[in-house]
């Protein structure tokens, strides 16, 4: 228990260091002003969704092919995760789209494939909730998980494939693209926080699927006795 | 300091997502250990 609050505390205080950098060291964008700010934390929590999700692909991969729960424990977790900092992006989004573009939401490619992706890792979760055998729940959401991380690669080429509204690329994005070199360490910084807090999340949940997981054995062990 | 409203509108919203996210799994954890308990204790007395 001591452990998890230093670790909570830990998080906090990156996240609090990243807040401040954001407001207090990453210089004033030219074009936009002080709103280009929630770029340090949709940005940020983007990446670190699509981590989480990436966690989950992999885990559900892992599953289907040695059919251990800790697999399924983790895949659960990390998709879990995933959609909570999907659904900050899914947020922050129109708070900075509507002084800016003078709209909260447009159906352009970016912005789709990621409501898109939110609304698969919440049917994945979902599915999870329908099926009571704990082997046939794992194995058939594993099967969903891979098939939702098909988006990611579609989120991850929108704004490089396509025009659209939403703007570019500030990282791989060819000629043109970037930040200000302070900007960028900003950014990796709140990201890196981010990651801390997806590190916390998923340890936190994964104990509770590895709880749930023992429980239900416990009990068909007793129902079957 | 124009939009510092909506600058602090999305820190404001972001860390209440993932506080109650938190919270939830907190909340979720203590209900299983309840449960867990509760299959313990009828463990004990079907002995």
């Amino acid at each position: 228990m001591g452990k998890n609050i230093v670790a909570a505390v830990c998080v906090f205080v990156l996240l609090g260091a990243a807040a401040y950098a954001s407001f207090f060291i990453a210089p004033t964008d030219a074009k936009q002003g002080l709103i280009y700010r929630i770029l340090f934390l949709h940005v940020a929590s983007a990446w670190t969704g699509l981590t989480a999700f990436f966690i989950c692909f992999v885990a559900n991969l892992l599953y289907v092919w040695r059919r251990q729960p800790r697999w399924d424990w983790l895949g659960v977790s990390g998709g879990e995760v995933g959609l909570a900092f999907t659904t900050v992006v899914l947020v922050t989004g129109p708070i900075w789209a509507h002084p800016v573009w003078g709209i909260w939401w447009t159906w352009d490619a970016r912005l789709t494939s990621t409501f898109v992706l939110w609304l698969l890792y919440a049917s994945y979760l979902l599915l999870r909730t329908l099926i009571e055998e704990p082997d046939r729940r794992a194995l058939l959401s594993a099967l969903f998980g891979i098939f939702a991380f098909l988006d990611v690669p579609l989120v991850f080429g929108s704004i490089r494939w396509w025009r659209t509204q939403h703007p570019q690329p500030v990282v791989m994005g060819g000629p043109g693209s970037g930040l200000d070199p302070t900007m960028y360490k900003v950014l990796f910084f709140s990201w890196f926080a981010m990651l801390a807090l997806m590190t916390l999340l998923l340890r936190q949940r994964y104990r509770l699927e590895a709880m749930r997981g023992e429980f239900e054995t416990a009990q068909q062990e007793m129902e079957t006795a | 300091m124009k939009n510092l409203d909506s600058v602090f509108a999305a820190y404001m919203a972001a860390w209440a997502i993932f506080f109650v996210y938190y919270v939830t799994i907190a909340r979720r954890a203590a209900a299983l250990r309840q449960d867990i308990e509760r299959l313990k204790n009828s463990v004990t007395r079907g002995k």
